[in-house]
């Protein structure tokens, strides 16, 4: 019983993660409609930009997480408006491959700037655990699933009581008539795109502690990819919904299962999910209309 | 003799009932026009005959074989093509590789032998060619054969998508708003070019018109139609002076 | 400004647009026959462009003339390499039935992966390769009595015949045979039905639906077909290599496949080559523009760090979305245009309008 809940908790922490990875790829499709391939190496970015200025600066850790998100924020507002609305209507895949070559140019960059080996974050919660009955409640998780509730509720009142969310709506589903309506369009999908690489770099900085840093560390958007298909890529509480279950569902594979199914229990889930259904858990899969 | 006949359609979208029971039946060789209001399910009729969506309820059958669920590709080679409301033509292909797609029905040749590209796939290509030119000429397309569609104007576009669907040499033509979009003179054009399918070509047409005086000059009969319902069925004259008719247009 | 003057309709199914055309490819191919002689040695380098051509050929049919991008062949490569290894030196037997062999076994992975990809459109599809690809990658490591897992598998050389294709003069005709073979293959299916009904799936599914194409049938048929060329791919690229590893097709191969069809120009055969020809050749620049760079302040050091590489890929994959969409062939017919329109040609012919974002869920 006790493994279970040792699984459950450790297995809840790491889809927190997932979950707040496929919450930016879904914040960015939901609103504009292009799926970026780069969201893990934004938290990659957000995750040594942490470092850097805990370690390097000697900065505070939670400054240094205030100031790594306000950097990667704008760093991802910057990106929108010089290069992704260049591609705006363009086809899908032209963009695939923008977003795609835009993470290998992060990698390199990361590489040449902090340097192709792995790095510890120093935090308040590294290393120190607590143990309630018979589980060892790791302080770090627990961080990751606090801060993704923080998170999740902010930007639940932020989409809810704002007209913000609406507006991004309208830009996604016709810009022509949004811009008619007087939506500022372009700002919309900046701070669209701001919010995704903020959401992005917290996930970074919460992961730090747990799996080092290192240049590859984006690799985990892959996997977010798998969660956020499972819980339906319109569909924001469907990203967590996806990313807590794929958590959960490598943890216990990765216990009960054969070695080396752990890896690729995601993939699986998500080749499953998109063959019987679709639109994941929480999607609605749209028709032309002709 | 009744080419195709629709039973009691029905189909929901989600809460929206779009056909509420519409039964009507197209003889072979007439020209028939669909007309109603925005919204009244027309387009629904035609994305039902072309197996676009499933019926709730209701059967279809054309040439006397039910083909209520029959896959959408089946329904060119058993000989119904149709025309798009919003065209739906290849943009970046040029308007003989769009004709030559509506030969695919048509298609005899297996896939090693096209992998060969034997000599008999090399015949029946120049077969499919000549049928396309066929078609080319009936509508006064030869100045546009070579160009791309998208730089054609909004009228010969129309044009091209009515001779990709003759290009499959159907039994039943189904038009949706041909007039649309159209100048006065392009609408005459196209009323003369309908009234040829019927009389040259003997193929039988269903279509959806907003547009009175086409509906009155080319059709033989008209159904219309309102909030998925049949409301009028007759002549185009009598038709137009059915009351509810009237009530529906123009609001009672 | 040259005037095509058609006289027969079987003057527009031939594979050359005109014999001016036909002529240049016959120079072409006599050029790549004597160029072992003009430059022993990159003999072994061009052949490898010779085999990425043939996968780029693959990929431009799935992704340039389908419409279906996948960013997982670099599996369907492994699993031929893999297989063809095993039927050659496991099984024994002859080559050319177990490259044949491996190119079945290939194809009906592609069935596989396309069987799932018929209810998916756009980017799922993209995303469920990606997935494919990353648990094929597991297999090939895990599967030891096979793919010989993480330590690698050595390759002989190719005999066929009884002759030896050991020599890298004998290996280079044997790719530049097989990747013209592929092309006339590729070739032929483009201009007979199956071609057309691969374009209209990409341009209008309900349309091609409705014109009577089995969309479903010609999107499994593109995906064997693909994965068929990336079979036959796998195995002369297992020669090449001489020694299989599993974290050789990774996702950092198939991007590069995929940039290679980007950068060349989507939707049309010369795309295919002219990427394989820019990605062979662009690891030999930058190596060469590296040893350029003059020791200024350190520059030389920081060009000359392992890490720079993928990010000058990414860069170029991005300065090409951006500004030539097009690709390489696609350039070149606007140079093309320019010349032969001088001096009516308009710096506007190509300008792209202004585009608003369509809804692309509801495709």
């Amino acid at each position: 019983m006790d493994t279970i809940l040792q699984l459950l908790l450790n297995g809840l922490a790491v889809g927190c993660i997932y979950g707040l990875v496929a919450l930016g790829f879904v914040l960015i499709y939901k609103a504009t409609e292009l799926v970026n391939f780069a969201q893990g190496d934004l938290l990659m970015l957000g995750a040594f930009t942490c470092y850097m200025f805990v370690v390097w600066y000697g900065l505070g850790y939670w400054a240094a997480f205030a100031l790594a998100i306000a950097i990667v924020a704008l760093f991802g507002a910057a990106l929108d408006a010089t290069v992704l609305r260049r591609v705006i209507g363009q086809p899908q895949f032209a963009v695939v491959m923008l977003t795609i070559g835009l993470g290998a140019i992060f990698r390199s960059f990361a590489s040449i700037t902090w340097g192709s080996e792995i790095y510890t974050l120093p935090t308040p919660f590294s290393a120190r655990a607590t143990r309630l009955g018979g589980v060892t409640v790791s302080h770090e998780y627990v961080s990751i699933i606090v801060g993704t509730v923080v998170l999740c509720a902010a930007l639940y009142a932020f989409f809810t009581y704002t007209r913000v969310g609406v507006a991004m709506q309208a830009a996604s589903q016709n810009q022509l008539a949004a811009y008619y309506m007087g939506i500022p369009v372009k700002r919309m999908f900046s701070l669209i795109w701001a919010i995704s690489a903020g959401v992005a770099a917290i996930a970074g900085v919460l992961l730090a502690p747990v799996s080092l840093i290192d240049i590859n560390l984006g690799f985990i958007g892959l996997k977010a990819f798998a969660a956020a298909v499972l819980g339906g890529f319109g569909s924001i509480p469907g990203a967590l919904v996806g990313g807590l279950t794929i958590g959960l569902i490598e943890l216990f594979a990765g216990a009960y299962l054969p070695h080396g199914v752990k890896d690729v229990a995601a993939y699986v889930v998500l080749l499953v999910v998109l063959a019987v259904r679709p639109q994941g858990i929480f999607g609605a899969v749209g028709r032309k209309k002709v | 003799m009744t080419l195709l006949e629709a039973d009691n359609l029905a189909i929901n979208f989600g809460g929206i009932t779009a056909l509420a029971g519409v039964s009507f039946e197209v003889g072979a060789g007439e020209v028939l026009t669909i007309i109603g209001p925005n919204g009244a399910g027309k387009t629904t009729i035609f994305n039902l005959v072309s197996r676009i969506y499933d019926p709730t309820r209701g059967r279809l059958s054309f040439c006397g074989e039910d083909i209520t669920r029959v896959p959408p590709h089946e329904i060119a080679r058993r000989g119904i093509a149709r025309t798009f409301q919003n065209i739906e033509l290849f943009e970046h292909a040029t308007v003989l590789q769009n004709l030559l797609l509506g030969r695919h029905a048509h298609k005899r040749s297996r896939f090693v032998e096209e992998l060969l590209f034997l000599p008999r796939v090399r015949a029946l290509e120049l077969e499919h060619r000549g049928a396309v030119e066929k078609v080319i000429d009936f509508l006064d397309l030869q100045p546009y054969r070579d160009s791309l569609i998208v730089n054609l104007p909004y009228g010969v576009r129309k044009v091209v998508e009515m001779a990709r669907a003759l290009c499959t040499q159907p039994k039943l033509l189904l038009l949706d708003e041909p007039s649309s979009g159209l100048s006065v003179e392009e609408t005459e054009e196209m009323a003369f070019w309908i009234q040829d399918i019927r009389t040259l070509l003997g193929i039988t047409v269903l279509m959806v018109e907003h547009d009175m005086s086409l509906v009155s000059a080319v059709s033989d009969r008209v159904v219309a139609l309102n909030y998925g319902l049949v409301i009028a069925a007759g002549t185009p004259r009598d038709v137009q002076a059915h009351p509810d008719v009237v009530k529906a247009y123009l609001g009672g | 400004m040259r005037f095509l003057f058609k006289t027969s309709y079987a003057q527009e199914l031939g594979l050359f647009r005109d014999n001016v055309q036909r002529n240049w490819y016959v120079a072409l191919f006599a050029a790549l026959l004597v160029l072992p002689r003009v430059v022993p040695d990159y003999v072994g380098d061009i052949s490898l462009v010779f085999i990425y051509g043939l996968c780029g050929l693959s990929l431009m049919v799935l992704a340039g003339y389908t419409g279906l991008i996948s960013l997982g062949h670099a599996a369907f490569l492994g699993i031929g390499a893999y297989a063809h290894v095993f039927f050659a030196h496991d099984l024994q037997l002859p080559w050319i039935v177990s490259v044949a062999l491996a190119c079945v076994i290939t194809a009906a992975a592609g069935v596989l992966v396309g069987l799932p990809a018929l209810r998916m459109t756009g980017v799922y599809l993209t995303i469920a390769t990606l997935a494919f690809a990353l648990i094929i990658q597991e297999i090939f490591s895990r599967w030891d009595r096979v793919t010989g897992g993480l330590k690698g598998k050595p390759v002989d050389k190719p005999v066929l015949f009884g002759f030896s294709f050991a020599s890298e003069l004998a290996f280079y005709f044997l790719c530049l045979a097989v990747l013209i073979g592929a092309l006339w293959l590729t070739a032929n299916l483009l201009r007979a039905p199956t071609g057309r009904a691969w374009v209209a799936i990409r341009d209008s599914e309900i349309a091609a639906q409705s014109m009577g194409v089995n969309v479903a049938v010609y999107k499994t048929m593109a995906f064997a077909y693909s994965a068929a060329l990336m079979g036959v791919a796998g195995a002369l690229f297992a020669h090449k290599i001489s020694f299989l590893a599993p974290d050789i097709f990774s996702v950092l191969l198939s991007i590069q496949l995929l940039l290679m069809v980007v950068v060349g120009g989507l939707g049309s055969l010369h795309g295919a080559l002219y990427g394989a020809v820019f990605v062979a050749i662009l690891p030999v620049l930058i190596s060469q523009a590296r040893d350029a760079v003059p020791a200024w302040h350190g520059l030389d050091r920081f060009v000359k760090q392992p890490g720079l590489e993928p990010g000058l890929f990414g860069l170029i994959l991005v300065l090409f979305i951006l500004f030539e969409p097009l690709g390489i062939y696609g350039r070149w017919m606007k140079v093309k245009l320019y010349f032969a329109m001088f001096p009516l040609y308009k710096r506007a012919t190509f300008k792209r309008q202004k585009a608003y974002m369509r809804s692309e869920r509801l495709r």
